[in-house]
């Protein structure tokens, strides 16, 4: 497979995956206007993962399409960060683990908007707007519950403290990212890190919360190496694929 | 100016506003029933009433009964079809599923605002709804436990909703007309998107072909029931028709459905449930077999499949969200309370 098929994964299997994980949410949200707003980010994010997976599927040939790559490879081929399949704890978590995305993922597709490969800044350039919005209902809500109650902010603060193993892995780079960086089409997402820890620890400070001091990380996602949730996404993710095969639906 | 302030604030002034609304509020019969004859006469005419208008109390109360009881149908038909949002057996399946469920939510959104136009809070609906003094679609009681039950909810189950909400487009009181316009537009799109599904299994295998069958199978009964109690058994037909509520007996409407649908299953190729069911040439509708009213009325009554499932859902997501909610009212508190200091 192609360097920039496995590129094109990095990024859309985590729109993929956090969508499915915010998918779960839909209906037992703490408010009908959060509820909403949730399946919306999912929804922008499902549509991001499809415009990048049709994409991977012309590049591949063979009449795959979208909903094989989606559906049909095994966990070790997701190559989404860890980050994004964490559990939906509870509310702080949803929030911190869309924050702590949000922020990497707008500084990611804003300068892929500037890739020479076209429908690469098409897609970007599309996602820019919905990503931007993304981050701000999440900054705010992190805000919100770090700054609210004395409840909120100690389960807010926990998300944080529990996340934060994840957020290293976002700028690490695989072989294959590294080649299409090197080509010139695909982000070198290292390059915005402090940019990125810089601004996320200023809207933790604001939020009154504690900026997390851990030094120990944790990756493989990205490798397909994944925690022990993942199996049980793709168990509801690929169902319906795996029980009733070749069929149209 | 102070004088003028202080008086207003004063306790004197206050009870005198007291009195003022109680003598305003006492009215004699003679004018209410003149109210009364003026508003009916409005109604007839095909005004539209709205919020700040004078309503009698029955009308208010009916309206926040019928209107509430539509937005938390609206809520709990969320979790049978969000239950397949992370099995859809496609992504362009998952993601018409979730835009239709996110559209449940954003009824529900606008029939609760509604209702709180006539001075009913969220909050208060939410503690009937949770409660269970207040009642919400039957239907939702039911499992959706196959891909095709997301088919045959969005084909039966909305189109049988559209025939409900349709005349409520020309309803009287102008906040629930003008959200079931709306309302009724987003639940074609929904019942198109239905029928597609099933469209698309019956064309498939034989063994997508039987899902489809089996979906229909159990959700026929349940659909024809959500048209409601047959006429003799209706109990507030008579004043909602005058109040444009209703402008088809349930029966009626029930005839209307089962027409319009018996052609559409002939098309996927599928059999619908009902050894009665067959054509009538002198009355020029179908005629159908005995509905299972005892079934009917106790899922009503709460003890359906799912009826258990669906409210501890929604107790749950309430009960649950209550920190979050608390931490919103105490930021934004925070955030006004700078303000203040600010300007000052």
């Amino acid at each position: 497979m192609n360097n920039l098929y496995k590129y094109l994964l990095t990024i859309a299997d985590n729109s993929l995956i956090l969508a499915q994980r915010l998918g779960e949410l839909c209906g037992h949200g703490p408010s009908l206007e959060t509820d909403i707003a949730i399946t919306n980010i999912s929804l922008d994010l499902l549509g991001q993962t499809r415009s990048y997976y049709q994409y991977a599927a012309k590049l591949v040939g063979e009449n795959k399409t979208e909903d094989d790559i989606a559906f049909l490879r095994i966990e070790r081929d997701y190559k989404n960060c860890l980050l994004v399949e964490q559990p939906n704890t509870h509310f702080g978590f949803v929030i911190g683990r869309q924050y702590l995305f949000d922020v990497y993922h707008y500084m990611l597709i804003e300068k892929l908007q500037n890739s020479p490969d076209e429908n690469l800044a098409a897609i970007a350039k599309k996602g820019i707007k919905e990503v931007s919005y993304h981050k701000r209902f999440s900054g705010d809500w992190v805000k919100r519950l770090g700054d609210g109650t004395e409840e909120s902010n100690k389960k807010m603060q926990e998300a944080i403290d529990d996340l934060w193993r994840y957020t290293n892995e976002l700028f690490y780079l695989t072989e294959a990212e590294k080649e299409v960086v090197k080509e010139g089409i695909g982000v070198d997402v290292s390059s915005f890190k402090e940019e990125y820890y810089k601004e996320v620890s200023e809207l933790l400070t604001e939020a009154t919360l504690t900026v997390p001091e851990n030094k120990y990380f944790t990756k493989g996602g990205k490798e397909g190496v994944h925690t022990e949730h993942m199996g049980y996404i793709l168990a509801e993710l690929q169902y319906m694929q795996r029980t009733y095969p070749n069929m149209n639906w | 100016m102070y004088d003028e302030l202080s008086y207003k604030l004063s306790t004197f002034y206050i009870a005198e506003l007291i009195v003022g609304i109680k003598k305003k509020d006492i009215m004699s019969e003679k004018e209410v029933k003149n109210l009364e004859e003026i508003f009916e006469a409005r109604i007839a005419r095909d005004e539209k009433i709205e919020p700040k208008d004078w309503m009698p109390e029955k009308y208010r109360k009916t309206h926040i009964r019928q209107i509430s009881q539509h937005a938390h149908s609206e809520i709990i038909g969320m979790l049978p079809e969000g239950n397949w949002i992370t099995r859809a057996p496609s992504l362009r399946r998952k993601a018409a599923l979730l835009a239709k469920v996110q559209d449940e939510a954003g009824h529900g959104l606008y029939l609760y605002s509604a209702c709180e136009t006539l001075g009913v809070s969220r909050d208060e609906l939410y503690d009937q709804l949770h409660s269970g003094k207040a009642k919400y679609s039957s239907i939702f009681n039911y499992p959706t436990i196959t891909w095709a039950d997301i088919g045959a909810i969005g084909w039966l189950v909305d189109g049988a909703a559209i025939i409900n909400q349709v005349p409520l487009c020309n309803t009287s009181f102008g906040p629930y007309a003008r959200a079931m316009v709306r309302v009724c537009k987003e639940e074609s799109f929904h019942q198109r998107q239905g029928y597609e599904i099933m469209l698309t299994l019956c064309r498939g295998t034989e063994e997508q072909k039987a899902m489809a069958q089996d979906a229909l199978n159990r959700w026929w009964w349940p659909s024809l029931m959500m048209l409601g109690p047959t006429d003799a058994e209706s109990v507030h037909t008579e004043q909602s028709m005058k109040w444009k509520l209703k402008r088809k007996s349930n029966d009626e409407l029930r005839q209307q459905f089962i027409d319009q649908t018996v052609p559409q299953a002939d098309i996927l190729g599928l059999t619908i449930p009902d050894p009665d069911l067959k054509w009538n040439e002198e009355t020029g509708h179908y005629d159908f077999g005995e509905i299972d009213w005892e079934e009917f009325w106790q899922v009503v009554k709460g003890h359906g499949p799912c009826n258990k499932e669906r409210m501890s859902a929604r107790v749950n997501a309430w009960n649950n969200g209550e920190w979050v909610r608390d931490a919103a009212m105490a930021y934004a508190e925070k955030k006004e309370a700078n303000k203040l200091k600010e300007a000052i």
